[in-house]
């Protein structure tokens, strides 16, 4: 509530302060803006940033840090025989005051003691929210009269508005890093873990994949065995069928619709293929399991092979065919790109336009294609619900496309779902997998990079 | 006779087979009331021109008159363009390069084209040279492909400059060698008329005094036609010049008699400089 106000009082004074900002400096000269050092609405800018950033940054540091000063304050105000406990029984007593703060019912009977630290706590957020409220506004108030003051005709606005601006587009730039390390080393440390309990050796080139372990020592059941290989061969073969059907078919298509069809026609024919990216992938799992697979089965019975009910080559079609607008739009986009000019002076030459195509046209675009290529396999690699609904979870080490194989996403999937320990091996695993997982599809990205800036060619 | 074109853009109304002969000895080629439209709007209104055979003809007018448009007919590049129609009578040697016996891709072969802008292929120089030989399968063993290399690139007066890197990107060339590129990609092919649009548009003058004098070279071998803004440069490397105005052709005649005394006022307008 009192957050709401705050903000509506800051937007209101930024607004304020840009007209008042504009007005003053065109004041300040008489109206002859031309004598003013940066053109007016950069002073505008230059009092709404005073009276926005200094209260945003309070609002943002307060909020941080407001709940856990609170907590603090009614933990220290509590007697000795609550708080002098070991950490996990002080974790609890928090919680149990945040859950009676937020009037959570939780069927005990509290604690007195408790109950009335919860009361405190909701009393100070409260009161902390209202000082909030009257610090920020206050400072808005100060910043906009401080930078309405320093406005004169040589005040160089517009240098200074800049270099805010380029502070904040540093600091975007700085939390999208952050978090991808952050979540890199999420992975890592869980993995270290994993890797605690199972060798990296076994599991890296370990043949046998079965992560059931025995809950308590006397129970019957495998000891738990953690050879990722036939995960990875599974991704593998499945990724390769993908792309056997994605990158044929998706460059042909590209092709067609940049090079051969006229532009209503590919005006229609795009945004439908696009629409195959669009549909989610768990239908296109509907479609894998209950249509493709016995479709592949049939067809194998109908020669006389053997295929499983739920296959890698059914499952990898259906994914080749989601990822198809991937390679398709993308190389589309690319070819387009490739200049007329290149096109002309091989026509000029005597060639047709499918020897242009191939020997001018597809060799300029090369590096785009590589890069959608990359894309698509990324997309193939990361893809779990067509696998999971119709490849199976069986984890196989085999290289013939009619068996039933698993992926790691798949597994990772499996691994985490419903309710889980977070101690055992087994639900570490995951993250084992998700390290491997994420190293490769790195060097896959950086190979692709390379690609292309080594096939980069500088048309002019 | 009907006339049957590969690409459906283009088409020539029937006519009879006797103006086909027109033109006479020497005439490499011909055209005879060329009408070309760019949809509803009509850009060349009707043009008769003989092209001579080992001559360099320069067609010059004010921009927009359509000279690359004309250009572009003598080797069919405007079937590339959507929504462009061309009508009346192109012959080569006597043959009707929208008829029967003659196919887009065969008559660029024999008619080569030099663009306004530098195009190399995003291939090596020796690539690039290559790849019209390749595509017509002229040169079967390495060597004699070599030799075509060689022989094209000493045409068009680079091979000084590039034979320690032939396997260096075209690309990476400067313009001006970039063009001479492009010129000696088109002789590679060994075409009998050579299309140039204003080739050195993008070059500076020691570059385009290069080209001036390789042209004046290549017209032994070859029949060139020129589209140039510039006027010492037609005076320079012509034999014949044509004034184009407005989509038509105004008047065309030895290149002196055109510089030094015009029938057509327009033309004098133009060539003193009164407007363009
Ligand atoms: N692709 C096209 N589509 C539609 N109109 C075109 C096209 N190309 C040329 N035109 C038009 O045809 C006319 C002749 O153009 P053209 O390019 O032949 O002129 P130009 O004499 O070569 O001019 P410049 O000296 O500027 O190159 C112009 O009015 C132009 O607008
Ligand atoms: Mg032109």
């Amino acid at each position: 509530m009192q957050i709401m106000a705050l903000l509506l009082v800051l937007a209101l004074l930024t607004v304020i302060g840009f007209q008042l900002g504009r007005s003053r400096a065109t004041a300040s000269v008489g109206g002859r803006t031309v004598e003013l050092h940066s053109v007016p609405s950069y002073h505008g800018f230059y009092v709404a940033l005073w009276a926005g950033l200094p209260a945003l940054l309070l609002f943002a540091l307060w909020t941080a840090s407001e709940g856990w000063m609170v907590m603090q304050m009614v933990l220290a105000g509590l007697p000795g025989r609550l708080t002098h406990v070991d950490g996990q029984a002080l974790s609890l007593l928090r919680a149990d005051i945040l859950n009676l703060a937020h009037g959570v019912n939780t069927g005990r009977v509290p604690d007195p003691a408790v109950a009335a630290a919860a009361e405190q706590y909701v009393r100070l957020r409260s009161l902390g929210d209202w000082s909030l409220l009257v610090i920020g506004s206050c400072l808005a108030m100060g910043g906009l009269l401080f930078a309405r003051g320093r406005i004169t005709p040589d005040l160089r606005a517009r240098n200074r508005v800049e270099r805010t601006v380029n502070v904040a587009l540093v600091v975007c730039s700085l939390v999208a890093i952050l978090t991808t390390i952050g979540i890199v080393l999420s992975l890592l440390f869980e993995a270290m873990r994993f890797f605690a309990a199972v060798s990296p050796i076994d599991f890296l080139f370990g043949t046998h994949w079965s992560p059931q372990m025995a809950m308590r020592a006397d129970q019957v059941g495998s000891s738990g065995s953690f050879g990722a290989i036939p995960l990875f061969a599974g991704t593998l073969l499945i990724t390769a069928i993908a792309m056997a059907v994605a990158v044929p078919v998706g460059l042909m298509s590209a092709i067609f619709m940049s090079e051969y069809a006229n532009p209503t026609l590919r005006t229609w024919l795009k945004p439908i293929l696009e629409v195959l990216a669009g549909i989610p992938t768990v239908v296109y799992g509907f479609f894998a399991a209950l249509t493709m697979a016995p479709f592949v089965r049939g067809l194998g019975q109908a020669v006389g092979l053997d295929v499983s009910s739920e296959s890698a080559l059914a499952a990898g079609i259906v994914m080749g065919v989601m990822i198809i607008p991937f390679v398709s739009s993308l190389s589309d986009d690319v070819i387009n790109a490739v200049p007329q000019s290149l096109r002309d002076g091989s026509y000029g030459l005597g060639a047709t336009k499918s020897e242009t195509i191939r020997l001018v046209v597809l060799p300029a675009a090369l590096p785009g294609i590589v890069a959608a290529v990359m894309l698509a396999v990324s997309r193939a690699i990361g893809e779990t619900m067509i696998v999971t609904m119709a490849a199976g979870l069986t984890a196989n080490l085999t290289a013939n496309p009619l068996e039933a194989v698993t992926t790691v996403t798949t597994q990772i999937a499996t691994l985490l779902v419903g309710d889980q320990e977070f101690d055992s091996p087994k639900t570490l695993s995951a993250f084992g997998l998700g390290l491997v997982l994420f190293l490769v599809t790195l060097t896959l990205n950086m190979v692709a990079l390379r690609v292309v800036q080594k096939y980069r060619e500088k048309y002019d | 006779m009907s006339v049957q074109t590969q690409y459906p853009t283009a088409s020539v109304p029937p006519r009879a087979e006797t103006q086909v002969r027109a033109g006479g000895p020497g005439v490499k080629m011909v055209a005879r009331d060329v009408k070309v439209y760019y949809g509803a709007k009509q850009a060349l209104k009707g043009i008769d021109l003989d092209i001579q055979e080992n001559r360099v003809m320069a067609l010059i007018g004010p921009s927009g008159c359509g000279k690359s448009t004309f250009l572009r007919c003598l080797n069919r590049m405007n079937d590339t363009i959507e929504n462009c129609r061309v009508e009346g009578l192109i012959a080569l040697d006597g043959e009707d390069v929208y008829g029967r016996t003659i196919d887009a891709v065969q008559l660029r072969a024999r008619v080569g084209m030099v663009f306004q802008k530098p195009n190399p292929f995003p291939k090596s120089i020796y690539d690039n040279i290559a790849y019209g030989p390749r595509i017509h399968g002229i040169a079967t063993h390495r060597d004699e492909m070599d030799e075509i290399v060689q022989t094209s690139l000493e045409r068009a007066g680079l091979w000084n400059e590039v034979k320690d890197r032939l396997r260096e990107p075209g690309t990476g060339l400067s313009g001006g060698q970039q063009q001479r590129l492009c010129i000696a990609r088109a002789i590679a092919v060994s075409p009998e008329v050579i299309l140039m649009d204003e080739p050195c548009s993008a070059l500076d003058p020691i570059a385009t005094a290069h080209i001036e004098e390789l042209i004046d070279e290549l017209r032994e071998n070859y029949t060139i036609v020129i589209v140039t803004h510039n006027m010492q440069q037609a005076a320079r490397v012509s034999q014949k010049t044509a004034f184009f105005h407005l989509g038509e052709m105004v008047e065309c005649d030895d290149t002196e008699e055109i510089f030094t005394n015009p029938r057509d006022e327009r033309t004098q307008g133009y060539i003193t400089g009164r407007y363009g």
